[in-house]
């Protein structure tokens, strides 16, 4: 099977307990966690826009906003791909409420905020964004198999492609199945590898299960509790500056990711 | 700058709507332009408008095998693949190319949150989901594509695409992208959904439903009419089936940047779409013979599209809507008019837009309000949804080519 290979330009992350890349690297190197954050600041969302977005709307667009303002492009200019294992658990959770007892009584707003395209949809509004957006999910290999959608753009449209998954804690009877506790998002701009001097990614598809360098128990703990965090290998991976690990990107099948050590 | 796509050949292709279950069942009511829409006898509450609903589902669960998957959604994916020989076809593909070097792209909006419906309608005493509903494969949006990778034993890159109405036309980007790189020989694309009461009460709560029978591009239009439906396509390499008649020419795709449910009055971002198919495709519109449009009968998108129509195409292009005969059927609507484009070529037959009794003024002579009988070489699907995810696809039939 050949191999893509992607420069990655930006990275964003926000979960309760580390709100940015760079708070990521004090967690990474076996610093004491910060206090929990609330939530997101968000600050790419017009004030009218944050009242009605839900929190994995507000997640996905902090991260996302994050990786863009590192990478340097106009977030205008970008391709975007979100992924999320289980889109927003509180708006399905309030459509079932209200659909078992009073279904004519659905509000509208929280109707269109339950697509599974709505972070996709604040957020080409938000930036002015008119190029191609896409929002799909693959289970608990979400990550996996939409950093393989958003490298296989980047390489056929040659160009620069944020990519962002993202989950939030669910609750009622669906989040009591499903047992996603957390909020957690990450994001890449990715473009095709052609500067030497960017952190370069190359992926393949492989029979592997998921296999990577020991992390700290936070980030274990996180991977546990929201199928989102299963993207912290290759965060850790670009903040070690090299490595290699395998992510589930299928039921069956996983995505071994390659970094050349940069010195 | 625009990159042109290599064609692949559409080596099989399937449809199941309310028009019935494969594609002779789809070939004659375009034929007899017989609509599948039947008064709602769905939703748990009462709603007083028109369905595409499906039948037999209910009583067709899913073989043992697959039990933990059993939903509606999925025995409608489930009865869509027996249909036009699919699964051979499929098969045929797995033994060329072993099962890793096959991708399975699918498309859906809502996946089976009809089970999840259901099961908050009789939760247990203690507040948790019902013991047979009690299963994570089927709470989720990725049930589909799960379940249809299971089922087809396919190993190769395997993802849901759930960007509302458009979903199941994006599959076709994604495919063509996989292909164009080697990342695969061939995918299975497609799409699956199916009724529940969250788009009919959603859709319901933004006023958007019609209490009759949808007229798309009708003056007094009133709104869709939801349907179901399932589809797929088995896309391949060129090289491997050079006589193939029926080609995916190329993909466009575009964000609107207005609005989380309204397309931009404008329509920049359905062109932009338009002209990024068309740079793929390397055509140009005057060789497009015939656009299965979006067609939904909601008030904006059809003034939209019909000006969009008018402004970019020559007269010689013919245009319709079918959703008067399967209804709207939300994510798994692009794969359905995919497969109506696919016969529309196959046969040379230019589909009358159903259901109209007085066409809306904006529409222009490009309408094809009855049948038409015509040789077609090139026609475009569009797929416009909610949170402005707009897709185009371009297919042609080559005369080449042995017959389909």
């Amino acid at each position: 099977m050949s191999a893509l290979c992607v420069q990655v330009e930006g990275v964003g992350l926000w979960t309760p307990l580390s709100t940015h890349f760079e708070a990521l690297r004090h967690v990474l190197a076996g610093e004491a966690l910060p206090e929990a954050a609330a939530r997101p600041p968000t600050e790419t969302l017009s004030v009218n826009e944050r009242r009605r977005a839900p929190e994995s709307v507000m997640v996905a667009i902090e991260v996302a906003s994050q990786a863009v303002n590192m990478s340097g492009h106009a977030a205008s200019d970008l391709a975007c791909v979100f992924a999320s294992a289980y889109g927003d658990q509180a708006t399905t959770d309030y459509m079932c409420r209200v659909l078992a007892h009073v279904p004519t009584e659905l509000s509208p707003t929280r109707f269109h905020n339950s697509v599974h395209n709505a972070s996709a949809g604040y957020w080409t509004i938000a930036t002015d964004c008119h190029a191609p957006s896409s929002a799909v999910c693959a289970g608990t290999a979400s990550f996996g198999a939409a950093l393989l959608e958003a490298a296989t753009q980047a390489c056929t449209r040659q160009c620069a492609v944020l990519l962002v998954c993202s989950d939030t804690a669910g609750v009622g009877p669906l989040g009591e199945l499903i047992g996603c506790q957390l909020a957690f998002g990450a994001a890449l701009v990715l473009s095709p590898a052609t500067d030497e001097a960017m952190p370069q990614l190359r992926l393949s598809w492989v029979a592997q299960a998921p296999r990577h360098a020991p992390l700290p128990p936070a980030c274990t703990t996180w991977m546990r509790d929201n199928p989102s965090a299963a993207s912290l290998p290759v965060l850790a991976m670009l903040a070690a500056g090299g490595g290699e690990c395998v992510v589930a990107a299928s039921e069956r099948r996983g995505l071994l990711v390659q970094m050349e050590r940069t010195t | 700058m625009p990159v042109t796509s290599a064609p692949l050949a559409v080596t099989a292709y399937t449809a199941t709507s309310a028009v019935g279950a494969g594609l002779n069942a789809h070939l004659q009511a375009l034929q007899e332009q017989r609509s599948g829409l039947r008064r709602n006898d769905f939703s748990t509450a009462a709603l007083p408008c028109w369905i595409g609903r499906v039948d037999g589902i209910e009583t067709q669960p899913l073989p043992d095998a697959y039990a933990q998957w059993d939903c509606r959604n999925n025995r409608l994916a489930w009865l869509g693949l027996q249909q036009d020989d699919f699964l051979s076809h499929l098969q045929a593909a797995r033994q060329r190319y072993g099962s890793a070097r096959i991708a399975l792209l699918l498309g859906t909006s809502t996946a089976s949150i009809a089970a999840t419906e259901a099961g908050y309608r009789r939760l247990e005493d203690n507040g948790r989901l019902p013991a047979d509903l009690r299963r994570r494969a089927i709470h989720n949006p990725h049930s589909l594509t799960a379940f249809v990778a299971a089922a087809l034993e396919i190993d190769g890159p395997c993802l849901t695409i759930s960007t509302a109405c458009s979903s199941s036309a994006k599959v076709f980007a994604s495919a063509e992208r996989l292909i164009r790189l080697g990342m695969v020989d061939a995918a299975v694309v497609g799409g699956v959904d199916s009724l529940c009461d969250s788009v009919l009460f959603g859709f319901n709560s933004l006023e958007l439903i019609s209490p009759e029978p949808c007229r798309p591009f009708d003056a007094q239009r009133r709104g869709i009419s939801i349907g179901e439906a399932a589809g797929f396509a088995l896309l391949e390499r060129l090289d491997a089936h050079p006589h193939a008649s029926l080609r995916l020419l190329g993909c466009g795709e575009s964000s609107d940047a207005h609005h989380m449910s309204t397309p931009d009055p404008s329509g920049m971002g359905a062109e932009l779409a338009l002209r990024d198919v068309l740079d793929r495709a390397g055509i140009d519109a005057t060789q497009v013979d015939y656009i299965n449009l979006h067609g939904t009968a909601s008030q904006k998108n059809d003034a939209m599209e019909a000006a969009l129509i008018a402004r970019r195409f020559p007269h010689s292009t013919r245009v319709s809507s079918t959703k008067g005969l399967t209804g709207h059927t939300l994510g798994a609507a692009g794969i359905v008019e995919a497969a109506i484009t696919l016969l529309a070529l196959r046969e040379g037959l230019v589909p009358g837009n159903t259901g109209v009794h007085t066409p809306d003024p904006a529409c222009s002579s490009h309408f094809a309000w009855r049948n038409e009988s015509r040789p077609l070489a090139i026609a475009l699907s569009h797929s416009f949804g909610f949170g402005g995810s707009n897709a185009c696809l371009a297919f042609a039939r080559t005369t080449d080519g042995a017959a389909a």
